[in-house]
């Protein structure tokens, strides 16, 4: 009984996961310009790589496999934010204008 | 299953390859490569070679695009037009290819236990390691105690790369307080920066240590240090880095490295064993096998970050000033 649940939530996880990347993949080829587009990849490294991380973290149960996935977790929640925040920060400074609705509201 | 895994990773790697000889940009270029790497990676960790797999990662996919960056940085951007027709090289390319494929043909198939390779040391070293060498990972006693003399020169080749790098870079220190790329606002790399530094050496100290039980040893450990020493010079530039490991030190701990190394080698020859004869170091056989490992995968450790730091402060502190005369 116990598995059936872990299993089923686990599998949540994994799918939702799943969608966030694909959300991510789509949003990158489809978004007009560079901030937009790493505002839909920044989903793929925090929500998809997370969700994803956590199924797995149930499917191993109490473990040292489990240990290991928190402490990818813990570094993927860090890391993916800051590279993305560095990319922005450099695109700024090299003087990439962000596309502007140009239209009267 | 497995088939479907690995058709994917060779499918993406072809179509990495392709972009990367198609890309014009070369730092795009660069990022394909990394990624790349980090395919090949993969494709090990199917193959069970989790060793390599750590490698390719650290250095491929790490080390290697930090270092093509830091080149396209100090050269263009942009890929010169070819000057002659690419006819010539193609054939080649295609020759080759082909003989390559045709050569196959006569190889074993993959996985198959009758193969040569399965049948010659293999079977020795899997069934030896446990009782003679004493540590559970496989890949460790052969890298290590095998085929020390490998492994030896394998060192010999970075140790002759470093100085390379370093007489053709210079080889006098120049005045260095650049930040990493261009970025003014550094306060979240910073902080993030500070807060993972000590973890990747702590890791570092792991993969160094664990080398005997799971994937790891010397080369990796190397890398993993070196690149948390690269990711406090991007964050808080290079004069910093200089400051907190200095070129002067660097220098020494690489020959400090192959020293380790040899002088493991000559020690058990003067406990009467042969050079690099590890179970002469301790009375017990087994006891000397595991501390000459843990000897030399330090030496290599040393030697593989120390080079690897060199080799990145001689690209990167090209963009400083010309160096004073002293």
């Amino acid at each position: 009984m116990m598995d059936t649940v872990l299993d089923v939530l686990s599998w949540i996880f994994l799918l939702g996961g799943a969608i966030f990347l694909l959300v991510g993949a789509i949003g990158a080829l489809r978004f007009p310009d560079f901030y937009t587009r790493l505002h839909a990849v920044s989903v793929c490294d925090t929500m998809g790589a997370g969700l994803v991380l956590v199924g797995l973290m149930l499917q191993g149960g109490l473990s040292l496999v489990t240990v290991k996935l928190l402490l990818m977790f813990y570094f993927m929640m860090f890391t993916g934010p800051t590279a993305v925040h560095a990319l922005a920060e450099a695109a700024m400074q090299s003087k990439l204008k962000p596309v502007v609705d140009e239209r009267e509201p | 299953m497995e088939h479907l895994v690995d058709i994917v990773l060779l499918g993406l790697l072809m179509i990495t390859g392709f972009a990367i000889v198609r890309m014009r940009s070369l730092l795009a270029a660069a990022m394909l490569t990394s990624i790349y790497s980090l395919l090949s990676a993969s494709l090990f960790v199917v193959l069970d070679a989790v060793d390599v797999a750590l490698t390719e990662a650290a250095i491929g996919a790490g080390i290697s695009t930090i270092l093509l960056l830091a080149t396209v940085a100090l050269t263009t951007d942009e890929e010169k037009a070819p000057r002659h027709t690419p006819l010539l090289p193609l054939v080649v390319v295609i020759a080759t290819g082909a003989a390559l494929i045709y050569g196959t043909l006569d190889m074993p198939h993959y996985g198959d236990p009758a193969a040569p390779i399965h049948q010659y040391v293999a079977p020795t070293y899997l069934h030896d390691t446990p009782g003679v060498i004493g540590v559970p990972n496989v890949v460790t006693s052969v890298l290590a105690s095998y085929r020390g003399y490998d492994t030896l020169g394998e060192v010999t080749v970075i140790f002759t790369a470093g100085v390379g790098v370093m007489v053709l870079l210079g080889y006098r220190l120049r005045r260095c307080n650049i930040t990493g790329p261009g970025i003014r606002n550094l306060i979240v790399l910073r902080v993030i920066a500070k807060l993972f530094f000590p973890l990747i050496l702590l890791f570092a100290l792991y993969v160094l240590l664990h080398g005997d039980y799971g994937p790891g040893g010397g080369f990796q450990a190397g890398v993993v240090f070196a690149t948390g020493f690269i990711l406090y010079a991007l964050a808080f530039g290079l004069g910093n880095a200089q400051r907190l490991i200095p070129r002067k030190l660097l220098r020494i701990m690489v020959a400090v490295g192959m020293l380790i190394y040899a002088a493991v080698g000559i020690e058990s020859m003067l406990l009467g064993g042969k050079f690099l004869e590890y179970r002469v170091l301790a009375d017990d056989p087994v006891t000397g096998q595991r501390l000459g490992i843990m000897l030399i995968e330090l030496g290599v450790g040393i030697a593989v970050a120390s080079v690897v730091l060199i080799i990145y402060y001689a690209f990167v502190s090209r963009h400083c000033q010309a160096p004073e005369d002293m």
